[in-house]
């Protein structure tokens, strides 16, 4: 059943891109491709965790100099 | 047939049966007379519209006029960490932009614009989309992708200049603070005398902090989870709120006049911006947000199944300026009312925002910006449509502030027949008893409007009339919460925008994290837009009335100024011919908010100029004669003095524009005098693969 698993692994493509989508809406980057980014290109960093990656981000849209969080009109 | 051949002949019957669908679409529209019009003609005119204007124009913008190159290396690659500059999916992308383009201005200008009957609104919608708004988005999100994802304030400023980036600056500032009074008092006014409505807004305070705590300490960083939970608890607070509303302890409890209300917004307003984000402001954020994509999906799908009818006249007798929504006729103060939907300036600083540092190839500047631009022209057209559904003496009474229409159903009703929109005392009362209000009488600043207009085509979907008041309280609370998270959202943003600037002057004001300077320019700030909104509650024409129109011409002078930026780097680049591209919809906004200002400042009419306006209450004063909204002779002379600060506010705003116009034409001689491009991109110094 060749075709069926194409299918899932699309439809399962699509859910991760619109769960995606619907973190990127409040500022939540994807955490996999900061984890990717950091063990390639940095290995000799920290890489956050998951729960501080969150706080980061959050912080970041809204906190000190954060203007990425207001809408328009 | 050959496929080769067969390809481009399908392709060219396909857009020929679009072009006939939109003619057709637009025909049906422009020559109904009399009869209601199914709202699906206006859904098919606008589809078919933004799929030609994709299609071709900006596709011809991308690849004639831009020329956008995919082996770019875009911020995204370039300064790659993982946190703000990513390379990331289109589509995610494109869900990320329209969320930060997409909030209340859509919903609110053309529900106030239907008025003039439909067809004026849906006509400046569709030919200001398509040649200005989405090509402000596309343009400015491409010169914002090839220069580091740099802020609009700051390619103002190397494009043309320091004093000209300074200027668009202080431009910003002054529409944040009218933006947030304006929305404010849509709250306000759809709050006031709503027991019911209030205490399911009350109620989001506690459901927030709430999902708050929990993503902090139970499980942090699950939004689904606690937005699911919230959502759940929000629904349930708008059941409850109609045993509040009916109950004879509670319901006083939750009922306040507009002015209380405007208070509490106030302190809400200083509170919410100094609390941690993480406690209020975030987890009503994703509430909002959520709810927000939610809800326009819904109505989208309401519509296409329910079909509704538009009640309104294509074209009402109030194109001549005498209407009571908002004072003045079609030009200029229709393409002022109508900003967000058609062209908006704020749009400028999100496609100059987080968007460029996460775009992956320039290519996509095309589907993020024009496209997300297109959807959201769609969101105003369906807004337009909510409001076109109601019978147009419901839409009359719920808009006009009770000095022209009286304060009783019975009195309502009378007046708006009279203008030839005949209802009756007891459809006023019907409607107010559907939704769960006492009454629907001038409920003016658009969202209770809208509201009504999507509770009545979401229960045709589902629940039917039992459900009525349900829907209306759920579309109040969509509204409200987003409103309420740009407020604060808003107010903090302005506070950083208002240290940076006094911080130039005295350095300690930079200190974001000390206590003195936090509190200070937070209080700046909401005294800012405190001031206007409480000047928006006692007006006795319903404030929306006053402020609409200043926000209108803040919010398009911002869109000048943004597009100013896309002649002056297009004449930068050498692409002289193609310039009128955006000189034409620069031009058309020069002269709406120019004589719009004009307008609003020298207009001998009270009801349109501020100067007239405040001559009337001078003259009055002189008798000792006490006009409404003043009760007393102080308060007199404080209404001459709000309309010397909208005079000078519209003064400013005049200068702003002619000081930016004075600036590109420098820059504009010095581009076209030089044998070379000047403009200043970044250096495009690293090699990439297509595709990569």
């Amino acid at each position: 059943m060749i075709c069926c698993d194409q299918l899932g692994l699309k439809l399962s493509k699509s859910l991760k891109k619109l769960s995606n989508s619907a973190r990127l809406m409040v500022g939540q980057g994807d955490y996999e491709a900061y984890a990717e980014h950091m063990r390639r290109n940095h290995e000799n960093l920290a890489i956050l965790t998951p729960a501080e990656f969150f706080r980061d981000r959050e912080e970041a849209r809204f906190g000190v100099g954060g203007r990425r969080a207001f809408r328009c009109c | 047939m050959n496929a080769r051949f067969s390809t481009p002949l399908f392709t060219l019957m396909a857009w020929s049966a679009v072009g006939l669908l939109a003619l057709g679409a637009l025909y049906t529209l422009a020559t109904a007379r009399g009869e209601p019009v199914n709202a699906m003609w206006l859904v098919a005119a606008a589809v078919s519209i933004y799929a030609i204007g994709y299609r071709f124009y900006a596709r011809f913008i991308a690849e004639r006029v831009l020329q956008l190159d995919a082996t770019r290396v875009t911020p995204a690659h370039r300064h790659n960490d993982g946190l703000d500059y990513v390379p990331t999916d289109k589509w995610v992308l494109f869900g990320h932009h329209f969320a930060a383009i997409a909030g209340a201005g859509p919903l609110v200008g053309p529900v106030l614009a239907a008025q003039m009957g439909y067809l004026p609104g849906v006509l400046w919608l569709l030919t200001g989309v398509i040649f200005a708004g989405a090509v402000q988005d596309f343009i400015i999100l491409f010169i914002s992708t090839r220069r580091d994802g740099r802020s609009l304030g700051d390619l103002i400023k190397t494009e043309m200049g320091q004093t000209a980036g300074v200027i668009a600056m202080v431009g910003i500032l002054s529409i944040m603070i009218i933006l947030l009074a304006v929305l404010a008092l849509v709250v306000v006014k759809a709050l006031a005398d709503s027991p019911w409505g209030c205490f399911t807004v009350f109620a989001t305070l506690p459901i927030a902090i709430f999902m708050g705590l929990y993503g902090r300490y139970f499980r942090p960083g699950k939004i689904g989870e606690m937005s699911v939970i919230g959502f759940a608890l929000l629904l349930a607070s708008i059941a409850f709120g109609r045993t509040v509303a009916d109950s004879a302890v509670l319901a006083p409890l939750f009922t306040y006049k507009g002015e209380s209300l405007a208070f509490m917004l106030i302190a809400y307003g200083f509170v919410a911006s100094v609390l941690p984000v993480w406690f209020l402001l975030a987890p009503r954020d994703y509430l909002s947000t959520f709810l927000k994509i939610g809800t326009i999906l819904s109505l989208a799908i309401g519509i296409c199944i329910v079909w509704p009818m538009l009640q309104m006249p294509a074209i009402s007798r109030f194109i001549d300026g005498t209407g009571p929504v908002f004072a003045g006729g079609v030009f200029p103060f229709l393409f002022i009312t109508i900003a967000c939907g058609a062209v908006s300036g704020f749009h400028a600083l999100v496609s100059s925002g987080t968007t460029p540092k996460m775009i992956a190839d320039e290519t996509q500047a095309r589907f993020i910006g024009y496209g997300a631009m297109l959807m959201e022209s769609f969101v105003a057209v369906m807004a337009l449509i909510a409001a076109c559904v109601l019978e147009p003496g419901v839409y009359f009474a719920m808009n006009s502030a009770p000095a022209i229409i009286g304060a009783t159903p019975e009195a309502a009703a009378q007046v708006i027949s009279n203008w030839g929109f005949v209802v009756s005392p007891e459809t006023l009362i019907h409607v107010a008893s559907d939704v769960g209000e006492k009454t629907i009488l001038s409920r003016t600043g658009g969202a209770p409007t809208l509201a009504v207009g999507m509770a009545k085509i979401l229960s045709s979907v589902m629940g039917g009339s039992i459900m009525m008041s349900f829907w209306y309280h759920f579309a109040i609370l969509f509204e409200a919460l987003f409103i309420l998270t740009t407020i604060d959202a808003g107010t903090r943003v302005a506070r950083f925008m208002i240290q940076d600037l006094l911080g130039t002057f005295i350095p300690a004001f930079k200190n974001t994290q000390a206590w003195g300077p936090n509190l200070i320019a937070t209080g700046v700030a909401v005294l800012g837009w405190g001031y206007f909104l409480y000047q928006g509650v006692i007006d006795p024409l319903g404030g929306i009335n006053t402020l609409w129109p200043l926000f209108g011409i803040a919010n398009q002078m911002l869109a000048a100024i943004a597009l100013t930026l896309c002649v002056v780097v297009l004449y930068r680049m050498k692409r002289d011919h193609f310039a009128f591209i955006v000189i034409i919809p620069t031009s058309w906004l020069y002269i709406c908010t120019l004589t719009a200002g004009l307008e609003k400042i020298f207009h001998s009419d009270p009801r349109i100029g501020f100067l007239a306006h405040a001559q009337k209450f001078s003259t009055a004063l002189e008798t000792e004669q006490i006009l409404a909204p003043a009760k007393s002779l102080t308060e007199m002379h404080r209404v001459i003095f709000n309309d010397f600060i909208d005079v000078g506010l519209c003064g400013i705003y005049i200068a702003l524009i002619l000081a930016m116009l004075s600036f590109a034409c420098i820059a504009i001689r010095e581009a076209r005098a030089s044998e070379i491009a000047t403009v200043r991109e970044t250096k495009d110094d690293l090699l990439r693969p297509i595709g990569a």
